[in-house]
């Protein structure tokens, strides 16, 4: 990064700080930080709107809907959320390289289980094999983002379906006897009033979703933890670093950043609830 | 059944009892099931120990902070605010890499009849370490809890205790701390269930897994690594967690009616579940 960093012998304490703070490989660490914040961006809206469709499912009509939206929020609560996270990625994957497989080599019969292997035709991959890397990336991030998504919705279509029955049950009387549709008293009445009655669980949900963040690292992302490993370690899988292990360092400057993020959402939700009249 | 060998090899293999070599090849159903129960009983031990301990400390941190003592009241906010506002996984790794750089020293303590020798190097292993961190953190959050519910409590029953001329040891004894966990109980519940959910954290976060002797989880992915086939570990460790927090659940019930019964039938409050996740 600076010029003086050339030669690493003659520099002082700060002056090899700064150098070694500024290093290729701190930068990614430091990106990794923006990797977080965008799934945690990304995934908010992604699960409010699931949580919202099993929420209206859960009291649909039709009874296929109600029983799958009424067993997808209660199974996924009552399992813990890293085996989903180990678990739907590499289901997803899998699925679409099988469907692959099947119509763009209809031509091999074999089983794609064989033993303790997973064998597509290279063409049903993906990515590509053939693809670069930041295609690859991008697929694994997406695929942790839907996996977040899920469990998070799940977790979503509770607090919505909670708030949904706080509505004041005469208001939906009144919308009734005025001849609204299912339609028009969904959108006209209960979902402008829900999110206040919402809002408490939801900001527990969104403090629970970043404490999750870095669960990313189970999903061979290369996210804060995986390089607070690399980083801190003397002597990691690909290099050899000229210090002793200083993952302890790393760690607790992640415990910092995350203090900070929950901090500072605390404060931005608690104001919010202020402004927002929550009648409980 | 042909299931019985099995159960015999695999059944104790969490804790070190039966056949040392894990599955590798032509990895039978049964033998998934059987090796995914036994890492159960490691879930098990984590979350009773956590929990156990865990209650007793939040309910006199949560009393402490309720009478304002000035420091110590504080520094308990600060500890309360560290475990609350991180991930627990960061604070998994922390703790190993504090625990790994401590001294290894041995204290001698002498019982009456033995003397056992207390190692530092046991908080690296997981069976001391991981319910250590468990513990600190399912405090930290038992202890909020508790605190919102003795904020809550009617002034007019406390009042009324201090009228009647209670010790304070009664006070609490008898009034406080039982209203407490009344009004809090459903909040606990869902703790106890994440916490038992967090107990899966334990062998994806540095601590080892010392003679491949893991929890549920770690044998689940054991065997989704090893046939690379998701849908038969999975959907097996899924059933054994539900059925697990179902009987969690059905054990605070009860609890709860015990706490409830001298209520009438209007003031009974069932457990409400997931209805406002503090975690």
């Amino acid at each position: 990064m600076f010029e003086y960093c050339a030669d690493p012998d003659i520099l002082s304490t700060f002056e090899w700080f700064s150098c070694y703070l500024t290093n290729g490989k701190h930068l990614l660490f430091y990106k990794s930080f923006g990797l977080v914040l965008l799934l945690l961006i990304i995934t908010a809206p992604l699960a409010i709107l699931l949580g919202l469709l099993a929420a209206v499912g859960v009291k649909s009509k039709i009874f296929l809907l109600r029983l799958f939206s009424k067993a997808y929020a209660n199974i996924v609560r009552g399992i813990p959320d890293i085996i989903f996270f180990l678990f739907i990625p590499i289901t997803i994957d899998q699925l679409i390289e099988f469907s692959r497989h099947k119509i763009k080599c209809p031509e091999i019969t074999d089983s794609v289980w064989q033993g303790s292997d997973f064998i597509v035709c290279s063409a049903a991959k993906l990515p590509l094999n053939s693809d670069p890397q930041w295609i690859h990336d991008i697929y694994g991030f997406l695929l942790a983002v839907l996996s977040f998504a899920i469990v998070y919705g799940a977790f979503a279509a509770n607090t919505f379906y909670g708030a949904m029955n706080s509505v004041p049950p005469s208001q939906i009387e009144t919308g009734k006897s005025f001849g609204m549709s299912r339609k028009q008293l969904y959108l006209s009445v209960i979902f402008p009033q829900m999110w206040r009655y919402a809002l408490p669980g939801l900001s527990n949900l969104w403090m629970l979703l970043i404490k999750s963040t870095p669960l990313l690292f189970l999903l061979g992302i290369q996210d804060v933890v995986y390089w607070a490993r690399e980083l801190g370690g003397s002597k990691t899988s690909i290099f050899q670093y000229p210090h002793p292990d200083w993952r302890v360092w790393y760690f607790l400057s992640l415990l910092v950043f995350y203090l900070l993020l929950t901090k500072i959402s605390e404060l931005i939700l608690n104001r919010l609830s202020k402004k927002i009249y929550i009648p409980i | 059944m042909i299931c019985e060998t099995t159960l015999d090899l695999y059944a104790l293999r969490s804790i070190g009892i039966g056949e040392k070599l894990l599955p590798k090849s032509d990895i039978t159903l049964c033998e998934q099931f059987v090796l995914i129960g036994s890492g159960i009983i490691w879930n098990l031990y984590f979350c009773i120990i956590a929990l156990c301990l865990g209650f007793m400390f939040a309910i006199f941190t949560a009393i402490i902070r309720f009478n304002r003592y000035k420091y110590l009241s504080k520094i308990i906010d600060i500890y309360v605010f560290i475990f609350r506002g991180s991930p627990l996984f960061i604070q998994f790794f922390c703790a190993y890499e504090i625990f790994v750089l401590l001294p290894k020293i041995g204290f001698d303590i002498n019982l009456l009849f033995t003397t056992v020798t207390i190692e530092t190097s046991w908080l690296t292993k997981a069976w001391l370490g991981a319910v250590f961190v468990l513990f600190l953190n399912t405090t930290a959050y038992s202890s909020e809890i508790f605190y919102g519910a003795l904020k809550s409590i009617p002034k007019h029953d406390i009042e009324a205790a201090d009228a009647f001329g209670l010790s304070t040891k009664r006070k609490y004894r008898k009034i406080i701390i039982p209203t407490m966990l009344r009004n809090s109980w459903s909040s606990y519940t869902n703790e106890a269930i994440f916490l038992f959910h967090a107990t899966t954290l334990v062998f994806f976060s540095s601590f080892p897994a010392w003679r491949q002797s893991g929890d549920a989880l770690y044998y689940a992915s054991y065997f989704a690594d090893k046939t690379f086939n998701p849908f038969i570990p999975y959907p097996i460790i899924a059933i054994y967690f539900i059925s697990i927090t179902l009987l969690i659940i059905l054990i605070f019930k009860i609890i709860n009616v015990y706490f409830t019964k001298h209520l009438p039938k209007d003031r009974k409050k069932p457990i409400k579940l997931f209805a406002n996740m503090v975690r």
